[in-house]
């Protein structure tokens, strides 16, 4: 199973999809041209900070609001590795796998971790902060066959026999 | 064993018995596409390889948010839309006649029963006519628009009984707020709500599509009325046994309900900058305004407006505060103009805009800067959702808007 280590970017409860990319920009071109005002109204100076293969760590409720799928695009766009917060929103929690970007509930993490520490990932298995061991579930199935083929746009390209 | 509004829904779609934690693949009967991602939609539709529409009549294009446009990259979303209908063969396309949730049950899309998925998360609004409708991603949109399919998971329910009569100064927009805040902004997270009791049953369908609107803002994938020969005549329609049916069964299984008398609420506000944290008007009464907003998806509606007007005729809105009513379609504009409505607002000194999405979405018609602060009837009073950062948004009923627009402060409508 897949191991990774990243730094760590804490933020609270209820980061809402406004927060992660105001609306004023959603109809910038592409999301990599949104993606140095991710986080600007709660904290402008982020979306400069974070770096490729950083983690996101949250409390509860991580994507509440709006369907935008520039949300999960333009974390990813980022460089974040994944996010693990003590819950997701729906809407957001469909178009991230969608799009590939990694999301792992664990209810702990953001209450003890620490911005600028490293924590380490064995997907589906658990998450090591600081010696100590949090276990995170496995996804369903039909939610890593979509990740497996590498999103939903290669699993339709697949079904229409284009790769 | 019984069944919730929402399992038989999904049962009747898929010719299944479904329990909550199932997850099965459903047939579409309408979609709706807004403006604001249509261009990603179209380049994800294409990038999946897909020649055609699954059935160009069930797609659904509206223009809303950036309408008319404010900005001069919003007429590339027009440009591309207007060419994926033409491409693409499709007629329903409103390019100027209001909201997205206002339009899909008005124009008549969306029937009891139905399954009904949208670019915009307030999609779950068609839940006011007994339909599941819930917001999905464009990437989500464009494989639908391909295969007419799409997978979810069957629902827990958690069921909101409310009986009893309303005080005359609480509306709709005050029961979902104040489940809300009980709820919590994630407390529906992957769950349907289902609505019963007299209460719901004495409303018209306007003030249930507040309610279904606004479910979103706990996270829920739905709210459900059962439909009623109120939902027939909204809908210009016949209900048929089935239709009929969708009603939660007693010996049902819910994950929660939560009882309600009708004569306990009291006017509230979600106050900044979540929509949970809501608190009764009269804790907060005093705190002076600088603008307020009627209108947007969740009560922009003839009755909205009605409400306001009887609180504003014959006063004028305070010197200081800006008041911008925004009817939620074409049709309620009419109306609203054809039975003296707009007359009253307009005297009382309302700036009246163009049915649109609006200030709702911050990107037009009156936002906000630094230590300002509006009063609002729409959904959202997330930080920086109506101008600056440091903007605070009040979000409260028609007639409580009405009211802090002429007294130019925060007070309880009478």
């Amino acid at each position: 199973m897949e191991k990774f280590s990243g730094k760590v970017w804490v933020l609270g409860d209820d980061i809402d999809t406004d927060i992660i990319i105001p609306t004023e920009y959603l109809a910038l071109e592409t999301v990599n041209d949104m993606a140095p005002y991710a986080f600007s109204p709660l904290r402008p100076e982020l979306a400069g900070q974070i770096q490729p293969g950083d983690i996101i760590v949250a409390g509860k409720n991580f994507g509440c609001g709006s369907s935008r799928e520039q949300a999960p695009e333009i974390i990813k766009a980022l460089g974040v590795k994944c996010v693990i917060a003590k819950s997701f929103a729906r809407i957001f929690f469909r178009n991230s796998i969608n799009n590939g970007l990694l999301l792992i509930e664990n209810g702990e993490l953001a209450d003890v971790a620490k911005e600028g520490d490293t924590v380490a990932v064995s997907l589906n298995e658990a998450i090591t902060y600081q010696g100590k061991e949090y276990p995170i579930a496995a996804l369903p199935d039909n939610l890593m066959d979509i990740i497996n083929a590498g999103g939903l746009v290669k699993a339709m390209r697949k079904l229409n026999g284009l790769d | 064993m019984g069944a919730t509004i929402i399992e038989k829904i999904i049962r009747n779609n898929t010719g299944k018995d479904v329990k909550p934690g199932d997850i099965v693949t459903v047939n579409v009967d309408r979609v709706m596409i807004h403006d604001i991602f249509i261009p990603f939609v179209a380049s994800k539709f294409e990038e999946m390889g897909f020649q055609k529409l699954w059935d160009p009549d069930k797609v659904v294009l509206i223009y809303d948010h950036l309408v008319p446009a404010s900005q001069v990259d919003d007429t590339r979303h027009f440009r591309v839309g207007n060419d994926f209908v033409e491409k693409y063969g499709m007629k329903n396309i409103h390019r100027a006649d209001g909201i997205c949730h206002q339009l899909m049950t008005e124009a008549g899309y969306v029937k009891p029963g139905n399954i009904v998925f949208g670019t915009d998360s307030h999609t779950t609004t068609y839940g006011c006519v007994g339909a599941f409708s819930s917001g999905i991603g464009y990437t989500e949109m464009a494989s639908i628009l391909g295969t007419g399919t799409m997978w979810v998971r069957v629902p827990e329910t958690i069921r909101v009984n409310i009986t009893g009569t309303l005080p005359k100064n609480v509306m709709a927009k005050d029961i979902i707020l104040r489940l809300i805040g009980d709820l919590g902004a994630d407390g529906a997270t992957y769950k349907a709500l289902e609505f019963a009791g007299d209460t719901v049953e004495a409303m018209s369908v306007a003030s249930r599509m507040s309610m279904s609107n606004m479910a979103i803002e706990a996270g829920a994938k739905c709210a459900l009325f059962t439909p009623d020969e109120k939902t027939a005549a909204y809908c210009e329609m016949t209900l048929t046994d089935k239709e009929k049916d969708l009603v939660g069964d007693a010996d049902a299984s819910y994950c929660r309900v939560i009882n309600y008398n009708a004569e306990d609420f009291v006017p509230v506000m979600a106050c900044p900058s979540n929509v949970d944290h809501v608190k009764p008007i009269a804790e907060i009464a005093g705190k002076e305004i600088d603008q307020v907003f009627i209108g947007s998806c969740t009560n922009g509606r003839l009755e909205d407006l009605m409400a306001a007007a009887e609180v504003l005729k014959g006063k004028k809105v305070a010197p200081f505060v800006k008041l911008i009513v925004t009817p939620a379609s074409r049709k309620i504009y009419q109306q609203a103009l054809e039975n003296g409505t707009m007359a009253i607002l307009a005297e009382a000194g309302a700036m009246i805009t163009h049915p649109s999405c609006g200030l709702c979405c911050g990107r037009a018609g009156g936002i906000l800067t630094d230590g300002e602060t509006v009063v609002a009837t729409n959904n959202r009073n997330f930080l920086g959702r109506m101008g600056t950062s440091k903007v605070g948004i009040y979000l409260a009923s028609p007639r409580a808007a009405a009211a802090c627009a002429v007294a130019g402060k925060i007070v309880v409508p009478e």
